[in-house]
């Protein structure tokens, strides 16, 4: 009864082509990791180990500046969990094991249940989105917003990444947290955070997918602060929640301007209703879209809100694989792919979209090239690697944003988890010797090609397939974005319309260019990252360069998987001038979805550059790619490398700049955090809030003695509430009097 | 917010929710009430309710006192007020009607009934945990609850002033038994004197309204009062005028609003506390749903009359009541100032006159009465044997010492406070009560009553101080070195108060996430305002405020 389907509503039409399957389990999707987090959190708060973070201060912290991101200053204190443990060993949680089997286990049977669902809507091929609503949620006037999911090919594609790569991360979290003493608190807020990701992609309307936004931020926040008694990471954790809230309050202000205009919240609604009540092009649709993309830049860690995310990388390391790479950044793109509809017809916001996508690729490739911190580099390679996504739905190349979020996932969660398993040797290793040197720092490590086979030949895998090289999933889902974006720029609704002045069309030229040069500096980034890691000799030191071991099979299986979807992942979404896979499964799965607004921006032209142009492009891409990959080869020199602890050599200016991020953590605190603070301080506090109190106290004393007077009237006899009686009596007859 | 938007989204909300068993295909009974039988059918629950209590009245009595039959009788009780519930369910879904008569049919006074029934059966189950603790052997205090349950049943049949008279009566009389029956302790035999004697003094100046009102028309029955006043015109002659006033007042009392609530808080305070819920839940809700149905059925054309006096009642409640509750340190007290200045926010609703304001005058009463009796089922649960330990202070630290009664506790307060989500539909019934004000109306006029709507804001913010005060002592305080109630060794709360507990706070919560049902339920048994001609009302009947 509760769950009735939107088809039974209705009552008359046409049932759904899905209900009856197995989508009419879609809500057990998100409900089987909030179980898992009912359960989890139920063992870290009853179960009697102490359940506080890993004492921090056993880790290495030479400053509290990883909120300022000043490089050698790292405060980060991942990984602490094994130090702590290893000295009290004690400390590990008396329930790890059931934790172990529920954590992982909820978010495989949500991944088996999306596998039905998925097998279902093979068979169905539904053109119009599956919804299935349970209760009224908001009737407030003329606003009624259900409880309602949205089952359809994009929500599918999504979920099923999510419980998929989401799967592996839980496995590999199992070996990498084990020792942890807050071990159940940890696996409760992961199953949190995949049933809010659902939420948010299953959600129907805006607010529906809100509550599931604003929950991945509350998860994220508490996973980047999850050793939170290191000021450090508990301050990378506000940063994140208040970059996002800004990001929120855009997306807020879209849903208002949506709800005043069309009336009402609901996808396929505003879809039906938004090209008749909002004028193509017109300034109200830009606006509601501009707004949008305010909120998925914080989401999604692109310019202007994009500095949260590498300090976002305070949280554990598995953590970051599943929010900071493979899952929560990517809902920007999926929300501006949800919302096609609307992005389609307003142009300038689309070109918006692609500009800021490919400057942030671009800016995040070149910071990337001088970090130490292994995770540092694979932050930044996250932010540029969404930039192109953000170029790719900018550019109306919706299938390819969509591919390159899901190829990502692959290979950006296998190269975190990598970096996982390296930093989990590292750290052991420096444990051992009680040594407090930064396990994160690529300048202590080199040669761990040998202690870590494994890891290291799947890594390269994942640097190849994100630098683009050809038949790696990377290059497929890149070389789309790359050839749509060229092919967009002729003939297309963007290539006439005009942003700030300057033609669609050379814009779109100029944004093609600048992914070019982005794609090569990602080459060089990635194999940088892997020569100081793996390759030359080892820095680690004497005494732990025998102490570095391969991670336990737990840990290296998912990567196992990882790397095969990795090398494999590009033939979902075939182009037609490499015959060897089934051509474009994916775009003719989305089609359904993304096919009118697709059709939209061409102007009913073909959605795809034709295969001659794509292969020549396809070319240039690789060629590119391979270049960067030489080049890091040829100049970088891992041999000549010194250890962190050693005097470095002196960094020429523009290496400066791009080690210090281009200072634009300290322009932010100049320029917005420290003028708010000082306004907040001296004229706010002092002043406003001095006057505000004062007659908040002044009102609180009034009220508080016209309390006692009224108490005090209250004497206790009778005789005296008597008389109140009839004096009440004689007020009511005389106003009722006074008005005959 | 567009005019009548509510109104559409509570249509919507019934359109919507999950169609009732028995719709209107099924073939609804009307009772004739001037045929004796049926008039017999139509009571039918209020006569399952009576003659189960009456049953066993004698079998409380039969008995000699002890600590067995006390709880014996106790649920028995529990029991025929779930078998009233069931046959109040029954009639609801049968969609019986009836033609007019002495009582109303309709799915008003199932809805009230149900949570005049639903408070009883919570105070019931206190009650017996209640009783066990303190001594108190008199297995006769349940049926007494019983007894007042059926006149609230009758209050809310009641379409004849006779009729409701009597209801007051046979509700009133149990009630004062209640307040003082505890008859160890001083306070609650002087809560209960007074309260007798007041009560007494003010049912005087309901009777001679009655009187005045039968004098003027010729009539009890309140839509026999309705037509007349309207087809002669009576509205604003003294008789009516004064009659309506008078009436007023005796309503006023039952309700305790400013300045006819002086009794409530001795009272309150004396009286064992399930029984001061029940008095601040059901006792009030009842006295509401009666002056609700006058008011619409009777006295909707004296609005010009009565409006402004109805309008400083509900000014003052709200305030007084609000202001007065801050600085009260005894729990017991403080929650009956609250219930005070709750009051007046339903008064809002009843001042409003449109079936929005009556709907959101249910739906406020709904939540008020689970807030409420969650709030006193903590204190029970926290009670030591004398009920020592009732100054707020003693509650500091509770979150330490006993997290989930806290929880409960702050849920309940901040609900009562109109808090969203953690406070479920607390906040709901206010913002509903909010749109009744703004979007009031009589007979067709817009009329929105911004300066009740305003002062219902700021009497909130007022009453966050009292209850956030509970909440932040509850949580930020240590737990004091004599322990106070947290640190109370006495034994962990009985069965049935943790059931108590538990149920009406996990109502509270749940009905906040998913309001629709509650929301159809309400708009759906919203009392049909008596429709007369608009046309013949002069336009300067509206009062220029």
């Amino acid at each position: 009864m509760l769950f009735q389907t939107a088809a039974a509503v209705a009552g008359g039409a046409a049932p759904h082509p899905l209900s009856g399957t197995a989508a009419d389990w879609v809500w057990a999707l998100p409900l089987l990791p909030l179980l898992g987090f009912v359960l989890n959190g139920a063992l870290a708060i009853f179960g009697s180990a102490k359940a506080g973070p890993a004492d921090p201060s056993a880790g290495s912290h030479d400053g509290p500046d990883a909120a300022h991101g000043v490089p050698g200053g790292n405060g980060q204190d991942d990984g602490a969990h094994a130090d702590a443990a290893h000295a009290v060993p004690s400390q590990r949680h008396p329930y790890a094991w059931l934790v172990s089997v529920i954590g992982p286990l909820v978010v495989i049977a949500a991944f088996a249940l999306a596998c039905m669902i998925c097998v279902a809507m093979i068979a169905a091929q539904p053109t119009t989105p599956f919804i299935q609503r349970y209760f009224s949620w908001m009737p407030v006037g003329d606003l009624s917003i259900d409880a309602a999911f949205q089952l359809d090919q994009l929500s599918m594609v999504i979920v099923l990444v999510i419980t998929g790569v989401g799967a592996l991360i839980h496995i590999f979290s199992v070996g990498y947290m084990r020792d942890d003493p807050g071990y159940p608190r940890y696996f409760s807020y992961l199953n949190l955070f995949v049933f809010f990701m659902l939420v948010l992609v299953l959600g129907a309307n805006l607010p529906v997918t809100f509550v599931g936004w604003e929950g991945v931020g509350l998860c994220s926040y508490l996973l980047i602060g999850f050793w939170f008694s290191d000021r450090a990471n508990a301050d990378a954790g506000k940063k994140a929640f208040i970059a996002n809230r800004v990001g929120d309050f855009g997306f807020m202000i879209a849903m208002f301007l949506l709800f005043a205009n069309i009336g009402t919240l609901q996808y396929t609604e505003i879809a039906a209703a938004a090209p008749a009540a909002l004028p193509a092009g017109g300034a109200l649709v830009t606006t509601v879209c501009l707004f949008l993309l305010l909120g998925c830049t914080g989401k999604s860690a692109q310019i202007p809100l994009y500095v949260w995310l590498p300090d976002a990388m305070a949280g554990p390391t598995p953590v970051s694989a599943l929010i900071h790479a493979a899952t929560m950044v990517t809902a920007g793109v999926y929300l501006v792919v949800r919302t096609s509809m609307l992005f389609s017809i307003a142009p300038a916001a689309s070109l918006t979209v692609c500009v800021i996508g490919a400057v942030t690729a671009l800016f995040a490739a070149t910071i990337g090239l001088k970090q130490w911190d292994i995770k540092k580099v694979l932050a930044y390679s996250t932010i540029s690697q969404l930039g192109f996504m953000f170029v790719a739905v900018g550019a109306g190349a919706y299938v390819a944003g969509i591919f390159h979020l899901v190829t990502h996932a692959f290979f950006k969660a296998l190269l975190f988890l990598g970096a996982g398993s390296v930093i989990y040797a590292m750290h052991a290793a420096y444990h051992e010797t009680h040594s407090h040197e930064d396990a994160q720092d690529m300048r202590n490590m080199g040669g761990l090609r040998t202690a870590m086979p494994v890891t290291w030949i799947l890594m390269w895998i994942a640097t190849l397939a994100i630098a683009g090289v050809p038949l790696f999933a990377g290059f497929f889902s890149k070389d789309e974005i790359l050839g749509t974006v060229f092919a967009r720029a002729q003939g297309s609704a963007l290539s006439d319309a005009s942003w700030l002045g300057i033609p669609g069309g050379a814009l779109l030229y100029g944004v093609y260019g600048i992914c070019l040069v982005a794609a090569f500096l990602t080459a060089v980034y990635m194999t940088r990252l892997m020569l100081y890691t793996f390759h030359g000799p080892n820095r680690t030191g004497d005494a732990e360069h025998s102490l570095l071991r391969e991670a336990p099979a737990v840990m290296t299986l998912p990567l196992v998987v990882l790397g095969v979807l990795s090398a494999a992942g590009g033939f979902l979404n075939d182009p037609s001038f490499l015959p060897i896979a089934p051509a474009d499964m994916l775009g003719r799965w989305l089609e359904p979805v993304v096919g009118p607004a697709t059709q939209q921006i061409t102007r009913g032209g073909p959605a795809e550059a034709d295969p001659r142009l794509s292969a020549i492009l396809a070319t240039v891409a690789s060629v590119v790619a391979l270049a960067g990959i030489l080049v890091a080869l040829l100049r970088l020199k891992p041999a000549a490398l010194r250890p962190a602890r050693e005097p470095q050599p002196a960094e020429s200016k523009v290496e400066s700049l791009l080690s210090h991020k281009y200072y634009v953590d300290e322009a932010y605190d100049r320029a917005i955090v420290t003028p708010t603070v000082v306004f907040s301080r001296n004229i706010l506090w002092r002043g406003v809030d001095g006057l505000i109190d004062g007659l908040v106290n002044l009102t609180a004393l009034i009220s508080r003695w016209l309390g006692d007077s009224g108490s005090a009237a209250q004497t206790g006899e009778t005789g005296t509430y008597a008389w109140a009686l009839v004096l009440g009596v004689v007020i009511v007859l005389g106003t009722v009097a006074l008005r005959i | 917010m567009s005019g009548g938007s509510v109104h559409q989204a509570l249509s919507v909300a019934v359109s919507q929710a999950v169609p009732l068993p028995g719709s209107p295909a099924a073939v609804a009974p009307t009772f004739d009430l001037h045929i004796p039988s049926q008039l017999t059918l139509a009571l039918g629950p209020d006569i399952v309710l009576f003659v189960g209590t009456t049953v066993l009245m004698l079998w409380a009595a039969w008995r000699p006192d002890s600590r067995e039959h006390q709880s014996n009788v106790g649920r028995a009780s529990l029991a025929l007020v779930f078998v009233t519930m069931a046959a109040v369910v029954g009639y609801d879904l049968a969609h019986v009607t009836a033609g007019p008569g002495v009582i109303a049919v309709d799915a008003f006074r199932w809805a009230s009934d149900l949570i005049f029934l639903a408070a009883s059966a919570g105070t019931i189950a206190l009650s017996i945990d209640y009783n066990a603790r303190e001594g108190i052997l008199a297995a006769e205090s349940h049926v007494m609850v019983l007894f007042a349950t059926s006149g609230m049943m009758l209050l809310a049949a009641g379409r004849d002033l006779m009729i409701i008279f009597l209801g007051i009566e046979l509700m009133s009389v149990a009630v004062y038994i209640l307040a003082g029956f505890n008859r160890r302790s001083a306070r609650s035999a002087e809560g209960a004197l007074k309260y007798f004697l007041l009560g007494a003094f003010s049912t005087g100046f309901l009777l001679y309204g009655i009187a005045l009102i039968y004098g003027a028309t010729g009539s009890t029955n309140l839509t026999v009062i309705g037509d007349r006043i309207h087809l002669y015109s009576l509205a604003g002659t003294p008789l009516v005028t004064v009659g309506v006033a008078l009436i007023l007042v005796g309503f006023a009392f039952k309700i305790a609003a400013v300045p006819f609530h002086m009794w409530a808080p001795d009272v309150y305070e004396g009286a064992p506390t399930p029984i001061t819920g029940f008095m601040a839940a059901a006792v009030k809700a009842a006295a509401f749903a009666a002056f609700l149905r006058v008011w619409l059925e009777a006295f909707g054309d004296v609005v010009y009359q009565w409006h402004d006096a109805m309008w400083f009642l509900a000014i003052l409640t709200m305030l007084a009541g609000n202001v007065v509750a801050l600085v009260q340190r005894n729990i017991k007290r403080m929650l009956a100032y609250s219930s005070i200045a709750q009051a007046g926010y339903v008064l809002v609703g009843v001042v409003a006159g449109t079936t929005l304001g009556a709907s959101a005058f249910l739906f406020f009463l709904a939540a008020y009465t689970l807030a409420t009796l969650g709030a006193f089922a903590v204190i029970v649960a926290l009670g030591d044997a004398g009920e020592t330990q009732l100054d707020i202070g003693d509650y500091a630290g509770l979150w330490t010492t006993r997290p989930w009664l806290a929880a409960a506790m702050t849920a309940c307060m901040l609900s009562l406070l109109g808090f969203p989500i953690f406070g479920g539909i607390g906040f709901l019934a206010k913002w509903y009560m909010l749109q009744a004000a703004l979007e009031a109306s009589y007979f067709g006029d817009a009329k929105p009553q911004v300066e009740l709507a305003v002062m219902i804001v700021v009497t909130s913010v007022i009453s966050a101080g009292y209850y956030l005060r509970l909440v932040t002592i509850m949580f930020m305080r240590p737990v004091r070195a004599d322990g106070g109630a947290a640190g109370n060794a006495a034994p962990r709360a009985g069965h049935l108060t943790q059931w108590v507990v538990g149920v009406s706070v996990a109502l509270l919560l749940a009905l906040g996430l998913a309001p629709a049902y509650l929301v159809s339920w309400t708009a759906k048994s919203a009392p049909v305002i008596a429709n007369r001609p608009t046309y013949l009302l002069p336009s300067s009947a509206i009062p220029p405020r």
